[in-house]
């Protein structure tokens, strides 16, 4: 059994999607204990490949025990052990905090949402954990399907927004495909470690190039980075509350992830970094990225809006981590993945409770929301000032390796950026404290009335799950060392 | 010229990619949209198709052959003789993930249409402004 834990992970949500429908038609309220049931399952699996890879190392998993270049083998790594770690319990998280909001939002489709929502966390899941250049580009396909039909199950503007995303996302993985073929044609294979292994002992072609390109482009798109963002924040602020609560902080982090995967694990980082040499103009980008994230972040009176223009910024500080081409800015954007996926989650997830008491997101609405609803906002802090990079929280440490990583290559635009960053997002959440915190309620007398009838807080199943990711925000900051000794570091001294 | 008779294929596909690509980011109406996203996929089908083509050859499976005794003979086995059959496989996949997107498409394109009564982008970004 505990072998076949990383087929399981893949497996357990894949099955479990069609019971789901299938139940739900029954009483909808099954779905949902259905799909818990399913994360806790697939949470416990990834944890013991979690635990087995620290201890043993890389784990290589053969499809119907087919040997590696012509199966499929999934390869889990001390890098990807974690994120599929993070995307089952994201997956948890949000699947316990969608009670109320999928019951009010979408009414009699819960059946359809749980199985479609499970779909995608199982494309997420199998991305990460393949070591095979195809199978990516059809589970990719499956995440970004499910979430098509996921971010148009709202109404109005959705769907047009959600229109958008469908082409842009389809160009990404056309060019993810189109890259493939390429490595295809140069190499003969498409098992992501023979590749690694063809590539290194051969001079590199133009081809091969190309092929790099491509892919990277594909996933840039996919991932909305600054110039090709333009798809992620009108489908993102328009979906429904749930939705936008398990693809906001999973999606941009997984392409960011296959980002990571190709550049250390298919083609070979020192190439990419002393030969071709384009780190200088990749972090120029991530640099405008940052600051024209922030900059339209400011220009938002929409809290969600302003998150989805945030997400843009973050993805811009791991492509710039990413390719600053040392240690320290490797291990700020790798750890960045996991910090910025809580990070978000639980932005959205009290942005989610607040949406789903008053009605909608403007800013200006929120006028004395800290007597209204206190424990929400205790959770909206932890992660507002994890964004901001206090810190107990996980922000803090992603932050600092990323600025050191830029001290080290000399890139002091990237290192402004990130300090602009810092500023702009304490401004941000400095704002919507003042108006919370010290503006009072519109039609409401603060003195006329006893604190106890103001105060209206989201239901439990909703705030659980917040604190819970509040919590996990500050357990990963205390917890930092740790992770980069035991996972992140020896990842690299594999690859680097 | 030699160049255009070797490379045959692989210009029509960069052609029909283009194509496919110039539509879907430039025309307005959504469903023209959707059909230029379903050239830009075929350009990527014939691509992959193309580099697993290989002049006389057939599907790798070995015939055996037997000799009177209904023995089997030793026979040598040419390379080139077999083409792989992986890019097709492949493809079989990729056809069915691009019907599945095209189909999500027209869906979403029907959604856009009872709502804001217009197929075309502009109109549709206009009314919403």
């Amino acid at each position: 059994m505990i072998e076949q834990a990383p087929i399981l992970i893949v497996v357990t949500p894949l099955l479990a999607a069609l019971f789901i429908t299938i139940i739900g038609l029954y009483r909808p309220l099954y779905s949902w204990v259905l799909t818990i049931i399913t994360f806790v399952i697939t949470s416990i699996f990834s944890f013991i490949t979690l635990k087995k890879v620290i201890e043993t190392g890389t784990i290589r998993y053969m499809l119907g025990n087919w040997p590696a270049p012509f199966g499929i083998e999934y390869v889990i790594d001390h890098l990807n052990a974690l994120i599929v770690f993070m995307i089952a319990v994201v997956g948890l998280i949000v699947a316990i905090y969608s009670k109320h909001d999928v019951k009010k939002e979408l009414g009699d489709k819960i059946p359809h949402f749980y199985s479609l929502f499970t779909l995608l966390v199982t494309g997420l899941l199998g991305i990460t954990l393949t070591g095979d250049a195809f199978n990516l580009y059809v589970l990719l396909e499956i995440s970004a399907l499910t979430s098509y039909a996921l971010l148009a199950l709202s109404k109005g503007r959705a769907y047009i927004a959600t229109f958008n995303y469908l082409i842009m996302g389809t160009i990404g993985a056309c060019f993810y495909l189109l890259g493939v073929g390429y490595l295809l044609i140069n190499t003969g294979s498409l098992n992501m470690t023979d590749i690694f292994v063809i590539l290194s002992n051969n001079p590199t072609s133009y081809a091969v190039l190309v092929a790099f390109l491509f892919i990277m482009i594909g996933m840039w798109i996919k991932m909305a980075l600054f110039p090709l963002h333009s798809w992620l924040p009108n489908a993102y602020t328009y979906a429904p509350t749930s939705t936008s609560c398990l693809l906001a902080p999973l999606m941009t982090k997984v392409s960011v992830y296959v980002m990571l995967r190709m550049m250390t694990s298919v083609f070979n980082y020192n190439y990419i970094f002393n030969v071709l040499g384009w780190q200088t103009i990749i972090v120029s980008l991530a640099v405008i990225a940052i600051l024209a994230g922030s900059i339209f972040a400011l220009r938002q009176d929409n809290l969600k809006k302003m998150l989805t223009y945030l997400i843009v910024a973050e993805i811009g500080y791991m492509v710039g981590g990413a390719w600053l081409g040392n240690a320290n800015g490797f291990t700020g954007a790798s750890y960045h993945i996991i910090a910025d996926g809580f990070m978000t989650l639980c932005l959205f997830l009290a942005v989610g409770c607040i949406i789903y008491k008053i009605g909608d997101a403007q800013i200006s609405s929120m006028k004395g929301i800290f007597t209204k609803m206190p424990i929400t906002m205790i959770g909206f802090l932890v992660g507002a000032f994890s964004m901001i990079g206090v810190p107990p929280t996980c922000g803090f440490f992603s932050k600092w390796y990323l600025i050191s990583g830029a001290y080290e290559a000399q890139a002091w635009p990237f290192m402004v950026a990130l300090l602009i960053s810092s500023l702009v997002n304490a401004i941000l959440f400095f704002r919507i404290i003042e108006v919370g915190y010290f503006q009072a309620m519109p039609n409401e007398d603060p003195e006329a009335h006893p604190k106890q009838q103001k105060y209206n807080e989201a239901p439990i199943s909703m705030l659980i799950p917040l604190l819970t990711t509040a919590a996990i925000l500050i357990g990963i900051g205390l917890y930092t060392s740790e992770i980069v000794t035991y996972l992140i570091e020896p990842f690299m001294d594999n690859f680097l | 010229m030699e160049f255009i008779i070797n490379y045959f294929n692989y210009i029509i596909v960069v052609i029909i990619m283009m194509i496919g690509l110039w539509g879907m980011l430039a025309l307005s109406n959504l469903v023209k949209k959707l059909i230029s996203m379903a050239i830009f996929q075929t350009g990527i089908i014939l691509f992959y198709i193309s580099m697993g083509a290989k002049i006389d050859s057939s599907i790798p499976i070995i015939k055996q052959a037997y000799d009177e005794h209904h023995h089997p003979i030793h026979q040598v086995i040419n390379n080139a003789d077999y083409a792989n059959p992986l890019t097709q496989i492949l493809m079989l996949t990729a056809i069915v993930v691009g019907v599945a997107t095209l189909g999500l498409g027209l869906a979403l394109t029907q959604k856009v249409y009872s709502e804001h009564k217009s197929l075309n982008e502009d109109e549709i970004l206009e009314s919403l402004s």
